[in-house]
């Protein structure tokens, strides 16, 4: 018999979002009170790590904007989700990313931006940027830095949140930080498993399979043409969900669905990247 | 662990330096280890930090990020001596670009070394000899006055003696505040308004309050002595001149917040301090002020270990702090939950700084009656400013709370050709000579809408060359950025460029709508103090200054 934890009953608390009476478990964070806020560095599989800054909200009585991410809701407490310094925080927050980074591939950011009218290039030609050559090390996968933002996720689902290999680790101080091995080894250097957990929860397309690397490269990957089906790995008695993305009768990439309570969007490098026997006709 | 190491293998001589300096196994080693392989060698090599892994079951890839971290350590092999030069706010004014021409060693270029009064700055590092400063000491400058509180025993008393410690009034503030008990102390303390000088001004009785009323255990105790805001010097002053009142101060917070083991985190570049307090603890623990039963109190239990910095600025703030003394990366921490609910290894914790922690023993020896009578009725007691800069007497001053910035400035000499005085430190603000008659009060510093900060006061005569001074607190600024939150790592790095364009004359008038909407973005949307107040000198300097740029 499967025992499924329920957990202690949590008591109900009431507070206010954009002038609205909201009642949530006690616990809840502002963001899963309001899910429209919103975010790059919250992964729903992970711990809130705070660094992206783009889901800010205002709070009553605080002195500095509150990330709407990791802060619990408190009785009676007064949130303002989209107020002029909000807006400001997250124009300059989308505008200072967008300069420096490569988010061509992140999801939703261009529709975020509209929303704010964020224009990065007024920061001028010569702003110092991330751009660097991207990192083919490995026939898995591919890490373009230029298009970090430096959210931590892979960093934590590499490390003690999920997989527990800790190949990567955040170097460096500043502008110069920078999600790296140790000594900056390749990737077949280094503790790496080839998990694929990173890629997962990556944000931005900074770190993408090698295939959707190369096809992006040749200008034939095509999310339009893609389905996604989702099955059972068959490597062994876990029972992993694996969803196939699928484009001209070829498996692209491979995800796991985050809700799934085996693995939470976990996977081993078989169910990750073992499908090519697959494609071998 | 089951941890995946490297095959690099450390030479002999970092591997002893390594081994005799780790007094444990746990994370918490890393920075003391780290230490261990620079000092030996001069830099840290893959086979020393491997060996540090191997040690400590850390994965290699997160001790790389942990030693990149601070600027301190160098991941690249160097010569064996190099010398680092100030080249920040007080000794640019004073030739520090001279004194890195006349290096003939390999030149680090340094944020602020913390010896302001003796600009321009440096200090010689040699692997496996040792650190030391290239300029003459200097005497206190209100050396013997009787008036001093905080620093009468400053350049009177030898450090290094703790029974002429104890002549000169040493540990009967902890004999008081053992017959007080524990609760006593906090309601002196809090009676007496006493409030934090390290920059925040929060008061500290309510803080001990706060700390010691956690029902979980152990407590710990965080003497913050990471003094690194550019311009800021006196708690090595107080550190070097007088450190068993450090180590006796700590034992009488550790007494009434209910922590049996305190650390004293001490900015790296402090060789002279660091050597001093290291000779106050063992000669306290010796005579029985550190370990068990102290001062025959039964069951009183307290310990200080030391714990020397990097190079990071951000190791100040009261949370990176934590994750720095942990063997973790000197990121600050989200509040909440605050230290005095979950502070070091998620423990409450007690954060103070020197200075705080020296006037407490005055509270506890004359009584936090006579204590309130100095000062103003908000701002007791009295406070150490840090003056430097272009002034004929830099040096750490002790005035009471209420002395005007023109008596302070009076005291060090004058200043006859005063363009402005930078308040606070390069998170701080600038004041106009029309604006010296402020009061040096927190409370009068806040209504002119500014503050004392860490009580840095670095003056600028005409012969400054202002853009580049606030070109230098930009630089500052991106260089000291943890780079964990957009708005500061992205933020300090488009202030400093829009500042550039606009001081060289190469932008055009959208630069300054810029750097108003990036400082915005950081005081509203920073993870910490830093970000949040990465902004307020540059601002000053526009809005009230009038610096045209």
């Amino acid at each position: 018999m499967t025992i499924v934890d329920i957990g202690l009953p949590r008591r109900l608390i009431e507070f206010t979002v954009d002038g609205e009476q909201i009642t949530v478990p006690e616990g809840a964070t502002i963001l899963s009170a309001c899910k429209d806020i919103p975010t790059l560095c919250y992964g729903d599989t992970l711990e809130p790590a705070n660094a992206c800054r783009v889901c800010m909200v205002e709070v009553e009585g605080s002195r500095t904007l509150v990330p709407s991410c990791s802060r619990k809701v408190e009785p009676g407490m007064v949130v303002r989700t989209d107020t002029e310094r909000t807006r400001h925080s997250r124009r300059m927050v989308l505008e200072l990313l967008g300069s420096a980074t490569d988010l061509s591939t992140t999801p939703r950011v261009s529709e975020w931006m509209a929303e704010v009218g964020a224009d990065p290039s007024r920061f001028g030609p010569d702003a110092a940027t991330v751009s660097q050559p991207a990192l083919v090390d490995n026939p898995l996968y591919v890490r373009d830095y230029s298009k970090c933002i430096l959210c931590y996720k892979c960093v934590d689902a590499c490390g003690d949140q999920w997989q527990n290999s800790f190949a990567i680790a955040v170097a460096g101080r500043g502008f110069d930080a920078h999600i790296s091995t140790e000594f900056s080894a390749p990737l077949p250097d280094s503790a790496c498993v080839y998990c694929g957990n990173c890629i997962e929860v990556c944000p931005t397309g900074a770190l993408s399979f090698r295939r959707e690397f190369d096809k992006r490269a040749d200008g034939t990957w095509d999310e339009s043409a893609q389905t996604a089906t989702t099955t059972v790995c068959t490597f062994c008695g876990v029972g992993c969900n694996l969803t196939l993305h699928v484009q001209d009768n070829e498996i692209v990439k491979v995800t796991s669905p985050h809700d799934s309570t085996v693995t939470h969007g976990n996977l081993c490098i078989k169910g990750r990247f073992g499908w090519q026997h697959v494609q071998n006709t | 662990m089951d941890l995946r190491f490297l095959a690099a293998a450390p030479s002999t001589v970092e591997q002893a330096a390594i081994d005799a300096a780790l007094t444990g196994d746990g994370r918490d080693q890393l920075l003391p280890a780290l230490h261990a392989a620079n000092d030996a060698v001069g830099w840290i090599s893959e086979g020393a930090l491997n060996h540090i892994c191997r040690r400590l079951d850390v994965p290699p890839a997160e001790a790389y990020g942990v030693a990149t971290f601070y600027s301190l350590f160098s991941m690249e092999e160097r010569p064996r001596k190099v010398v680092h030069v100030c080249v920040d706010l007080a000794c640019k004014v004073n030739g520090a670009e001279a004194l890195v021409d006349a290096q003939s060693e390999f030149v680090v270029r340094s944020p602020c070394l913390g010896v302001c009064e003796r600009a321009p700055a440096a200090l010689a590092v040699e692997a496996g000899v040792g650190s030391e400063y290239l300029m003459p000491e200097i005497p206190l400058p209100q050396r013997g006055d009787p008036g001093l509180r905080l620093l009468r025993r400053v350049g009177v008393v030898d450090p290094r003696s703790l029974d002429d410690y104890r002549a000169a009034g040493g540990y009967s503030a902890l004999r008081n505040a053992l017959a007080l008990g524990p609760q006593g102390v906090i309601r002196e303390v809090t009676d007496a308004k006493l409030m934090g000088r390290g920059g925040a001004a929060f008061p500290t009785g309510r803080k001990w309050a706060a700390t010691a009323g956690q029902p979980e255990r152990p407590h710990y105790l965080v003497c913050n002595a990471d003094e690194s805001e550019p311009g800021t010097f006196k708690d090595r002053v107080l550190m070097e001149g007088d450190p068993f009142a450090v180590v006796e101060s700590m034992t009488v917070a550790a007494y009434a917040t209910g922590c049996t083991r305190g650390y004293l985190y001490i900015r790296g570049e402090y060789p002279k301090a660091f050597s001093l307090l290291s000779n106050a603890i063992e000669v306290a623990r010796e005579r029985g002020f550190l370990g068990r039963d102290i001062m025959g109190q039964a069951g009183f239990e307290f310990d200080i270990e030391i714990r020397r910095g990097a190079g990071a600025y951000i190791c100040g703030e009261e949370t990176a702090i934590f994750n720095s003394i942990e063997g973790f990366r000197g990121e600050p921490r989200s509040k909440p939950p605050f230290p005095v609910e979950k502070g070091l290894f998620g423990w409450p914790t007690v954060v103070n700084n020197v200075e705080t922690l020296a006037n407490v023993l005055l509270i506890l020896t004359e009584g936090c009656q006579a204590f309130q009578r100095i000062g103003t009725s908000q701002s007791t007691g009295s406070k150490l400013f840090c003056v430097s800069g272009t002034i004929g007497h830099p040096g750490v001053y002790e005035v009471p709370f209420g002395a005007t910035l023109r008596e302070l400035l009076d005291l060090a000499g004058g200043v006859p050709d005063l363009r402005a005085v930078l308040l606070g430190g390069a998170a701080g603000g600038f004041l106009r000579p029309d604006e010296i008659d402020l009061p040096l009060t927190m409370e009068d510093a806040r209504s002119a809408g500014t503050t004392l900060g860490s009580g840095v006061v670095l003056v600028l005569d005409g012969t400054v060359d202002v853009g580049g001074f606030l070109l230098r607190i930009a630089e500052f600024f991106r260089d000291e950025s943890c780079g964990q939150c957009v708005p500061c790592r992205i933020g300090t790095v488009r202030q400093e460029e829009a500042l550039h364009r606009i001081v060289r004359r190469t932008g055009d008038s959208q630069d300054l709508v810029l750097l108003r909407d990036i400082g915005r973005v950081m005081r509203d949307s920073s993870i910490c103090g830093l970000g949040q107040t990465a902004w307020n000198a540059i601002e000053s300097a526009i809005d009230r200054l009038g610096v045209r740029l």
